[in-house]
């Protein structure tokens, strides 16, 4: 077995984690799980896709940066990408979620976010098609890094900001005066609701964080694999095992369940074969559920 | 005119199997409140187990065991409930949105299963020449189409009638004391999870027998026909018929069956060939979109129960009369 497997299992396993910090958020503080933050994934990439087009139609073709495959373009509609799906997840927030909030039955807001999340991916299908598309059609030369791993600059690029990004994120939701309010939130509503932090605004704060992640997932997708409407679908159920298996509302949780999921994945992909891919997940999901619910560093719900 | 009967009776057939599956989702979540997104994949292991034992020996697979119809209606009920049985005691203990997680990833092993398991399922083509019950009248259309119907109306019926009867029964009350207060229920001693557990097999064994009934009405399977899509409509149809009442989930799946085959006709006629993709997609946004505004609107759906207006007969009018004068 080549250790190829731990290259590719990380790059999987960023893209799972930095989707599954969104849905174990929205989990512990909106108290729910958001069936459709798959296709905020895919909204975003899609979003990024169209302002590159847009770009290249001001700017004429970009020169990518040396080694990698994508110039400034991309960068920029990457962070512009991220508001508008955050500014998507905010929308649908006003228009539908808030509203099913209101009803104090959890179960109905997962039933709506099951209703979005099909008329976001068909409306994807509608406007772009279901064939796939892609950032980039050039290939890139791997470079041998030892012991027979294969890595492209590409893949090094996005494993950095991973890191950046996660980092980032602890940051906020520890440091900073948001951040606790978030933990607050998460740990007793109503009492941080008499304590006088604002509701709203945390929740705000909660979908652009969980959104714009999900767009940077969405792309190191496009930009590694390719881009389909069902892009954030497929990866629903590992994002879900993701969260669950590092502990509701633990970030460095998600993002460690995320990597364990992706290296299994990757384990499982050389040792049994790609078709059997998606089932890795459900293992660990049922395994997770089964001998310790609350993940690795979830804390008992009260 | 002929043609006309035969299509109306085809639609009606669908419809009603779509019931069927209605009827075991409103078990599990209309009576019990427990949250079902993997559904299409309770149908599906209804499917193929029915058409793994009666059809005719297929050297490439397994099986074909050429059993009678009515062994392969009942393997699949009892696959299916205890599949959906497994579901639940594995996450019942848990928090609500475990089950539906859990659920959803049913749905995706299972289709997973049929596109990869060649030897059991027949890969991505996958099951043919599953016999049909009045398969010899299959040279008249209509008295086919007819005596489909018939069968299945009287599944279904049969089906409606039993949980009916369920749902007065001191178990229905269990179930529903169980969604309204937890605690309070428990207190009277009754275990939570097991009662659960219990509605959630039976619900997944009247999908899995609706799965079996339709792969017999067709004579074909694929993976295609057990998608997320068939989830998403079965709950748009006891959404719109209100949970909680069996006439509801009937009458829902026939309403949204006929907007569905309405609309599909429609695009078909307006949009050119190479659009229908297209349209079709648009076709799912314009649904997803109607349950969201149902859940809005009118959570209860057209004929379901009210929150605080539950009804147990003329006892609790009277009393309900005597607090409101």
């Amino acid at each position: 077995m080549s250790l190829q497997f731990v290259v590719d299992g990380l790059i999987t396993g960023s893209m799972i984690g930095l989707g599954a910090i969104g849905v174990t958020l929205t989990y512990s503080i909106l108290r729910f799980s958001n069936f459709a933050h798959g296709d905020f994934m895919a909204w975003g990439t899609y979003a990024t896709l169209s302002i590159i087009g847009a770009i290249t139609a001001m700017f004429g073709r970009v020169a990518p940066i040396a080694p990698l495959s994508f110039g400034w373009p991309l960068i920029v509609a990457l962070v512009a990408g991220m508001a508008l799906t955050a500014l998507l997840a905010l929308l649908l927030d006003k228009v539908l979620f808030s509203r099913l909030r209101k009803q104090e039955q959890a179960i109905i807001v997962v039933m709506g976010s099951f209703g979005a999340s099909m008329a976001l991916r068909s409306l994807l299908e509608f406007i772009f098609t279901s064939r796939p598309t892609y950032f980039s059609r050039a290939i890139q030369i791997a470079m041998p890094v030892g012991f027979g791993v294969r890595i492209t600059p590409d893949q090094i690029a996005l494993l950095l900001l991973t890191a950046v990004l996660v980092l980032g994120v602890h940051l906020l939701t520890t440091r900073t005066q948001t951040g606790r309010s978030m933990q607050a939130m998460s740990q007793n509503p109503a009492l941080a609701r008499i304590t006088g932090i604002d509701v709203a605004s945390v929740v705000r704060v909660t979908w652009v964080i969980g959104a714009a992640l999900a767009c940077v997932a969405g792309v190191m997708i496009g930009v590694l694999v390719q881009i389909r409407p069902l892009m954030g679908f497929d990866m629903l159920l590992p994002m879900f095992a993701a969260a669950i298996l590092g502990g509701i509302g633990s970030i460095p949780g998600a993002v460690l369940g995320g990597l364990i999921i992706g290296l299994a994945e990757a384990g499982a992909v050389q040792l049994i074969g790609a078709e059997w891919r998606a089932a890795v997940s459900f293992i660990i999901l049922m395994a997770v559920l089964i001998v310790r619910p609350i993940g690795l560093f979830g804390v008992r719900e009260r | 005119m002929i043609d006309l009967v035969g299509y109306g009776a085809f639609f009606l057939t669908t419809a009603l199997i779509f019931s069927l599956i209605t009827l075991g989702l409103n078990l599990q979540w209309g009576l019990t409140g427990l949250f079902n997104v993997g559904l299409a994949g309770f149908v599906a292991i209804g499917a193929y187990t029915s058409a793994l034992l009666t059809t005719p020996d297929d050297p490439a697979r397994l099986g074909g065991f050429g059993l009678p119809i009515l062994i392969g209606w009942l393997g699949a009920m009892f696959v299916g409930g205890v599949a959906a049985a497994l579901t639940g005691i594995a996450t019942l203990r848990l928090r609500s949105d475990y089950l539906a997680i859990t659920t959803f990833g049913v749905a995706v092993v299972v289709q997973l299963v049929a596109l990869n398991a060649q030897k059991l399922t027949g890969g991505p083509f996958g099951i043919g020449f599953i016999p049909r019950p009045f398969g010899d009248l299959a040279e008249t259309p209509l008295l086919f189409n007819l005596s489909n119907l018939a069968i299945v109306s009287a599944v279904t019926l049969a089906a409606y009638l039993a949980l009916e009867h369920l749902t007065r029964s001191p178990w229905g009350r269990v179930l529903k004391a169980l969604r309204e207060d937890e605690r309070a229920a428990i207190s009277l001693g009754k275990s939570a999870r097991f009662y659960r557990v219990q509605a959630f097999a039976v619900g997944g064994a009247i999908m899995a027998l609706a799965g079996a009934l339709q792969a017999h009405f067709i004579g074909f399977i694929a993976p295609d026909n057990y998608l997320s899509i068939l989830t998403f409509q079965v709950w748009v149809m006891l959404i719109v018929g209100g949970s909680g009442s069996n006439a509801g989930a009937v009458a829902g799946s026939v309403l949204v069956w006929a907007i569905w085959a309405g609309s599909g006709a429609l695009t078909s006629v307006l949009f050119a060939p190479e659009q229908q993709a297209r349209a079709a997609s648009l076709q799912i946004v314009a649904i997803g979109v109607m349950l969201c505004v149902i859940l809005l609107v009118r959570p209860n759906g057209l004929f379901g129960q009210r929150p605080g207006q539950v009804r147990f007969g003329k006892k609790a009018k009277v009393i309900a009369g005597e607090s409101g004068s």
